[in-house]
């Protein structure tokens, strides 16, 4: 089956730093990798590059098959037009560590505001998706709430909701749980593992090794901008076979 | 001094306030310089206060404010385009484009309005004509006399409103930069793009950091409007000018245009009250769905999310 992710040499430097040394990683649809590692490691970049927030040095993405940031024209990649790049991402929803709703808006505002600029649903239809969107992840009573009236945990949650919006084939995670107070930790992972559930294709960026052992088809420890080790979770987290992800999993414990 | 701790203490009464002797003269010194000033300006008859009362409402004085209201909100609204316009050019990634608004701003910050009125007034010593096309290779569109154009109200314009763009761009582009910029990275994940993270999302927040020096630039302008006066602009200075050299009661039209001043200020400051009223309600502790800000701009939400809050969480 052909991969719905295919990360292939990617390398980003920023300044005289490379955090990303050629990254290779395949994911099959449906399929959650989790990736975990030390701070610095790249894990962020990598999930940046993969939506083009971060534009790659050298290396490149592709989504469902398509080009992300880029355009093949003959054996060249050429830069693609806001236009492509947009459509591009579109179908990769991504959550981030700060939330990132947009603070001038209501709930259903936040929710229904891309799928009416870039997929031009009526209101009304926006409307009606994004309130069973609320109702999945439990906030549809909190559809006029402004986000600074949530809870990080609620905020996440209306995160993930807006980005599921947009019917993305993919879901990118960054950090989802790490800005949140302990006891809003798990409302925002029972979400994730549900969207796991119904066979959503998902990158996590996590220090979560609970939900990486329990969710995960594949883990991926990374390193100082390197795959140190990757492969099912009980193995990696389990049995660990590289020096560096031992070391990292018995500073977690 | 060990504290009384013998007997009853009467701590139901309020406790005696203690004596500010200091500021009780400071006090009785401001009252009494103010009894002086107020005497004074009734007292002295030179303030004329007849004449005053017979110009206030005169008819040529009353054209000069109209012209003076008319000439700060066209003057403001060419600012307002143009800061805008400089500002989203300054934080372009576009080394040409952000250093051509760099110049500008540096040039027009760094010049005397007047001096800047008077250039655009004389514009035509420097350009008998003006052409408007590309320049060097293109056709040109058409070409005019300069000074059939530039009228001293367009010059008065151009002046006013090319100085106020360059203060309004740092004032825009301070309020850009005052988003969080995970706002724009949320809105372009979303695959919106970058003009409509913008309009939608960067810029309806930075509003709260732009609308009060905006409101302060506004009664700036009002006043610095009477610079046109030196270009012979009939606005409300030149107005009481034009006036006063005919009958010499400089000090009492004077008067009747600071009194005009002041009243236009004072409408502008209590519009200005009460818009960041309105900004600064969206984000007061006590805030609720649907308040503030938001409801200013959309006005229907209000009552759901008031009816929202009011129910148990």
């Amino acid at each position: 089956m052909d991969p719905m992710i295919e990360v292939h040499g990617l390398h980003k430097r920023f300044g005289s730093v490379e955090v990303l040394k050629g990254i290779d990683l395949d994911v099959a649809p449906g399929q959650v990798v989790c990736v975990i590692g030390p701070s610095g490691s790249g894990k962020s970049t990598l999930l940046r590059c993969i939506n083009h927030l971060e534009r790659p040095d050298a290396g490149y993405v592709r989504v469902g098959g398509r080009f992300v940031g880029y355009r093949r024209v003959h054996d060249r990649l050429h830069e693609a037009n806001e236009r492509e790049l947009c459509k591009a991402r579109a179908s990769i929803g991504m959550v981030f560590q700060r939330f990132n709703l947009f603070q001038n808006m209501t709930v259903l505002d936040n929710v229904t505001l891309a799928p009416r600029l870039a997929r031009k649903l009526g209101v009304a239809h926006a409307e009606r998706k994004a309130l069973a969107l609320l109702g999945l992840v439990g906030l549809a009573g909190k559809k006029d709430r402004y986000p600074n009236r949530l809870s990080g945990g609620e905020q996440q949650r209306v995160a993930i909701a807006r980005a599921l919006a947009m019917e993305p084939s993919v879901m990118l995670f960054d950090e989802a749980t790490s800005a949140l107070d302990p006891e809003l930790v798990g409302e925002v992972l029972d979400v994730m593992r549900t969207l796991a559930r119904d066979g959503m294709t998902m990158v996590v960026v996590t220090h979560e090794i609970g939900f990486a052992r329990e969710v995960a088809d594949e883990v991926v420890f990374m390193d100082r901008g390197v795959v140190a080790e990757r492969g099912p979770p009980a193995q990696v987290l389990q049995s660990p076979r590289a020096a560096r992800t031992r070391e990292f999993l018995g500073r977690l414990l | 001094m060990p504290e009384d701790t013998q007997g009853a203490l009467r701590a139901d009464l309020a406790p005696v306030k203690l004596a500010r002797p200091g500021r009780r003269v400071a006090a009785v010194a401001v009252a009494l310089v103010a009894a002086g000033f107020v005497y004074t300006v009734f007292a002295n008859p030179n303030f004329q206060w007849g004449v005053v009362s017979r110009y206030l409402f005169n008819k040529d004085i009353l054209a000069g404010v109209r012209l003076t209201i008319e000439l700060t909100v066209s003057a403001m609204a060419i600012g307002v385009s143009l800061g805008l316009i400089t500002a989203l050019m300054r934080l372009s990634d576009n080394p040409l484009l952000s250093g051509a608004a760099a110049v500008y701003t540096i040039a027009f910050r760094g010049t005397p309005a007047l001096v800047q009125l008077i250039f655009w007034y004389n514009l035509a010593a420097l350009f008998p004509r003006i052409t408007i096309g590309i320049p060097f290779f293109g056709p040109e569109w058409f070409s005019v006399n300069a000074n059939a154009i530039i009228t001293p109200t367009v010059a008065a314009n151009l002046g006013l409103g090319l100085c106020e763009g360059a203060y309004m761009a740092e004032i825009v582009r301070a309020g850009i930069m005052s988003v969080d910029p995970g706002q724009r990275e949320a809105g372009v994940a979303l695959g919106l793009t970058r003009a409509q993270t913008m309009w939608r999302v960067i810029l309806p927040q930075a509003l709260r950091v732009i609308v009060p020096p905006t409101g302060n630039q506004i009664i700036g302008m009002l006043k610095l409007s009477s610079l046109a006066s030196v270009i012979s602009v009939t606005e409300l200075l030149s107005a009481a000018g034009l006036i006063y050299t005919r009958t010499f009661e400089t000090i009492p039209l004077l008067i009747v245009a600071s009194l005009w001043y002041i009243a236009l200020t004072g409408v502008l400051s209590l519009g200005q009250r009460v818009i960041e009223r309105r900004l600064g309600r969206s984000v007061a502790e006590t805030g609720t769905p649907g308040r503030g800000w938001a409801r200013w701009r959309a006005g229907s939400a209000e009552t759901a999310g008031a009816a929202d809050t009011a129910g148990p969480d």
